[in-house]
C-alpha cells in the first residue's frame, strides 16, 4: 500500500451532508472486477451529464479544483454500501485525504486499506477549513499525519485524532494480512480452543 | 464477574488476539461472499499465493447482478461485464474449494437470505460479507456487519479482522405495535429518530415487547437496516423462537452438539445491569406505517403526514432536504398520500422473504394494480420462490398483475436489468433511496410490504390500514 506522510494541495469544499457511496461511485461501475481506473466515475451522475458532458457547476470540474488532493464534506461522509470501490474511486482521481466532522464506519475503514487519510475535525473546525477551502487552487491545505495537524493557507492549526495503530500502518505502508499472519500461532490456538467450546461452528 | 451486554458476550468470546492499544483480532465464524466485492479479494490472494484459510466457514452466492427473468443462467442473458463477474465467483469458488450456490441451483438468492436459510447464521457467532446488510444476521444473536474488499480478502486469509471494539447502544421498542405497523416501520422510525449517523460508532441491540413479539423474519428486517442508520451491527438476543427457526436447518449443528450449542445460546442476553453507554426507547404504540419522502432513510414521515419544506430542519441538512425535494420532484406541504408512483418493487433482504410476500398478499388477495403500473415481486431466495407458489401466494401476485420473477437482488440497486428510467417514481421495500439508486435520477420512496401492495393497487403512497 502506499504510504502517506504528508500532504499539502488544493481542497474542495463539499458542504453537502450524508455524501453516499452510491454517489461517490455508482452501481454501473462496480461490474468491473480490477482495482483500478475508476477515478474517471468518481461522482459520476453528480459530475457528467446522461451524454458524458461535464456539469459545469460541479466542485470538481471548476478549473480551480481538478487537480484537488483533499476533499472538505459536510457530515456522516460515505454512508450507506460498503462498496470499496468509492475509496479506489477517490484514490485513482487524486484525492487522497477527506475532511468531515464524522465518517461512516466502514467508509472510514476503507480509507486507511487505500491510503487515505480520513480526518475528523469538529463542526467548529470544519467550518473554518469549509471556508479555507473556498478560496480555490491559490489556497494550499497542508495535513501531517505525524504531527496530526490541518494547516490552513493562512497558517491557522487544527490538531485531530487518529487510532494508533491506523496511523502507523498508514504511515509504514503497511499489508494488513502480512501483520496478521504473523499472529498465526494465536489464531490456531484460538480455533483449537473454539473446536472444543464450539464444535458446531 | 462484571454485567456484560450481549455484544460483549460474543465479543468477548472471539477475541483470538489483543494488542497493548485495544486492537483486536476478531475471529470470523462465518464468511458470507457475492460476486460485486470479492473479485479484487481473490485477486490478491493468488497474487500473493495464499489460500483461503477456512474454506469449510466460507460460503459464497451470486446475487446483486443476476437477471431475474427467465434463462438466466445461459450467460447470454446476462450483459456481458455482469457475466464477467458471475462467472469470476464461479471460478474463484471452485479454485478456493469454498461452499457454493451458483445461479443454478435452487437455494440461490440474497446472500442474507441464503445464510439463515441454510443455518449458516446462529446465535453468538461472527458473521461477515462484502456488503454492509450483513447487519441482517444479528437477528439470531449473531455478530454480523459489513466489511470493505481489503477485509474480504483479510479473511479470506486469516479468518479475522482487525477490530477495535465499538459502543453499547440500546434501542428498546415497548408494547405493542398497532395493526398494519410492521418490523419495517420500526426500523424506519428508529432512523428517523437517530438519522443515518445517530447509530455510528455503535453496535445496536434492539429489545422489548415489540421486538420479542416480531418473528424471525420481521427481526431481519429490523436489524437489516442499522447499518442505515450508522451502527457498525445490530443485534436481538436469541430466544425460543431463534432455536425453533434453525432447528433442523441444513448446516444446523444436530443431536448432542445442538444441545451443547443450545446450553451456551441460552446465555446469550445481556445481563440485567449491563452498561450502556447510550439508550433509546420508542413506544410500540406511537409507531405508525411510514413512508419515506427524502433521499436519506432518515427521511421518514407517518404515511399521514405531509411533504415538509426545507427550513424545518437545521444545519447543514437544510441544504439536504432542498437538494432531496428537488430529486425527488415534491412540493412543501403536499399530503403524503397524493403522490403518485409509477412503479411498486417488492423484494431484496430487508423485505423479501416469506413472511413479507404473505403480507404483501394479504392486500393483493383478488384485487388488481392500478391499469398502466409496473410491478414486480421478488423473492429473496429460489426456496422462499418455491414456498410462495407453494402456498399460492404467487397465483395471487399474477392475478393481481404483478410480475413474478427469480430471486435476486435486483432493482433494490438496480445492478441487474431491474432499473427505474429517470424520472419514475417507485414504492419500493428495499432499504435506500439514495440518489440514483434505483436507476439513474429515478425516486424511491421506502414502505413495507403491505404498503407497497396497497400502492400498486391505488398508484400512490397509500396507507395501508385503509385497505385492511
Ligand atoms: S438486496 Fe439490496 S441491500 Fe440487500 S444485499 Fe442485495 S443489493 Fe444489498
Amino acid at each position: 500500500m502506499e504510504k502517506f506522510t504528508t500532504i499539502t494541495g488544493i481542497a474542495a469544499p463539499m458542504p453537502l451532508v450524508n455524501i453516499d457511496t452510491d454517489m461517490i461511485i455508482p452501481k454501473q461501475f462496480l461490474k468491473t472486477i480490477k482495482r483500478s481506473g475508476l477515478g474517471a466515475n468518481l461522482f459520476d451522475e453528480m459530475r457528467f451529464d446522461r451524454q458524458g458532458n461535464e456539469i459545469a457547476d460541479f466542485i470538481l470540474n471548476k478549473d480551480a479544483y481538478r487537480s484537488a488532493e483533499i476533499i472538505v464534506a459536510g457530515e456522516n461522509f460515505g454512508c450507506g454500501s460498503s462498496r470499496e470501490h468509492a475509496p479506489w474511486a477517490i484514490k485513482d482521481f487524486g484525492i487522497s485525504c477527506i475532511i468531515s466532522s464524522s465518517f461512516a464506519d466502514i467508509f472510514y475503514n476503507n480509507c486507511f486499506k487505500n491510503g487515505i487519510l480520513p480526518i475528523v475535525l469538529p463542526e467548529a473546525d470544519i467550518a473554518v477549513v469549509m471556508k479555507d477551502a473556498e478560496k480555490g487552487a491559490n489556497a494550499r491545505m497542508s495535513i501531517d499525519l505525524e504531527a496530526q495537524t490541518v494547516t490552513t493557507s493562512d497558517g491557522e492549526v487544527f490538531s485531530f485524532e487518529v487510532d494508533s495503530f491506523k496511523k502507523h500502518c498508514l504511515m509504514s505502508g503497511l499489508d494488513d494480512i502480512g501483520l496478521t499472519l504473523d499472529k498465526q500461532d494465536h489464531i490456531d490456538a484460538f480455533e483449537a480452543q473454539a473446536a472444543q467450546t464450539r464444535p458446531w461452528v | 464477574m462484571s454485567p456484560k451486554t450481549l455484544y460483549d458476550k460474543i465479543w468477548d468470546a472471539h477475541v483470538a488476539h489483543q494488542s497493548e492499544d485495544g486492537t483486536c483480532l476478531l475471529y470470523i465464524d462465518r464468511h458470507l461472499v457475492h460476486e460485486v466485492t470479492s473479485p479484487q479479494a481473490f485477486e490478491g490472494l493468488r497474487i500473493t499465493n495464499r489460500r483461503v484459510r477456512s474454506p469449510e466457514k466460507t460460503i459464497a452466492v451470486p446475487d446483486h447482478n443476476v437477471p431475474t427473468t427467465k434463462g438466466r443462467d445461459d450467460p447470454k442473458n446476462m450483459t456481458e461485464d455482469s457475466a464477467i463477474q458471475v462467472a469470476a465467483l464461479d471460478k474463484n469458488a471452485l479454485d478456493f474449494g469454498i461452499h457454493y450456490y451458483p445461479v443454478s441451483d435452487v437455494r440461490q438468492g440474497i446472500v442474507h437470505i441464503v445464510g439463515p436459510e441454510q443455518g449458516w447464521t446462529l446465535p453468538g457467532m461472527t458473521v461477515v460479507c462484502g456488503d454492509s446488510h450483513t447487519a441482517t444476521h444479528g437477528a439470531f444473536g449473531a455478530l454480523a456487519h459489513g466489511i470493505g474488499t481489503s477485509e474480504v480478502e483479510h479473511v479470506l486469509a486469516t479468518q479475522t479482522l482487525i477490530q477495535k471494539k465499538s459502543k453499547n447502544m440500546k434501542v428498546e421498542i415497548t408494547g405493542k405495535l398497532r395493526p398494519g405497523v410492521t418490523a419495517k416501520d420500526i426500523t424506519l422510525s428508529v432512523i428517523g429518530k437517530t438519522g443515518t449517523a445517530g447509530g455510528t460508532g455503535y453496535v445496536i441491540e434492539y429489545c422489548g415487547q415489540a421486538i420479542r413479539d416480531l418473528s424471525m423474519e420481521g427481526r431481519m428486517t429490523v436489524c437489516n437496516m442499522a447499518i442505515e442508520g450508522g451502527a457498525r451491527a445490530g443485534l436481538i438476543a436469541p430466544d425460543e423462537k431463534t432455536y425453533e427457526y434453525c432447528l433442523g436447518r441444513p448446516h444446523a449443528p444436530k443431536g448432542a452438539q445442538w444441545e451443547t450449542a443450545l446450553a451456551w445460546w441460552k446465555t446469550l442476553y445481556s445481563d440485567n445491569d449491563a452498561f450502556w453507554d447510550e439508550t433509546i426507547t420508542i413506544q410500540g404504540e406511537d409507531i405508525a406505517p411510514v413512508v419515506t419522502w427524502g433521499t436519506s432513510p432518515e427521511d421518514v414521515l407517518p404515511i399521514t403526514g405531509v411533504v415538509p419544506a426545507a427550513n424545518e430542519f437545521e444545519g447543514g441538512k437544510v441544504g439536504a432536504a432542498q437538494r432531496s425535494l428537488d430529486y425527488m420532484g415534491l412540493t412543501p406541504g403536499t399530503p403524503l398520500t397524493d403522490i403518485e408512483i409509477d412503479t411498486v418493487f417488492i423484494g431484496s433482504c430487508t423485505n423479501g422473504r416469506i413472511e413479507d410476500l404473505r403480507a404483501a398478499a394479504e392486500i393483493l388477495k383478488g384485487k388488481k394494480i392500478k391499469v398502466g403500473l409496473r410491478a414486480m415481486i421478488v423473492p429473496g431466495s429460489g426456496l422462499v420462490r418455491a414456498q410462495a407458489e407453494e402456498e399460492g401466494l404467487a397465483d395471487i401476485f399474477r392475478e393481481a398483475g404483478f410480475e413474478w420473477r427469480l430471486a435476486g437482488c435486483s432493482m433494490c440497486l438496480a445492478m441487474n436489468p431491474d432499473q427505474l428510467k429517470e424520472g419514475e417514481r417507485c414504492a419500493s421495500t428495499s432499504n435506500r433511496n439514495f440518489e440514483g439508486r434505483q436507476g439513474y435520477k429515478s425516486r424511491t420512496h421506502l414502505v413495507s410490504p403491505g404498503m407497497a401492495a396497497a400502492a400498486a393497487i391505488t398508484g400512490r403512497l397509500t396507507d395501508v390500514r385503509d385497505l385492511m
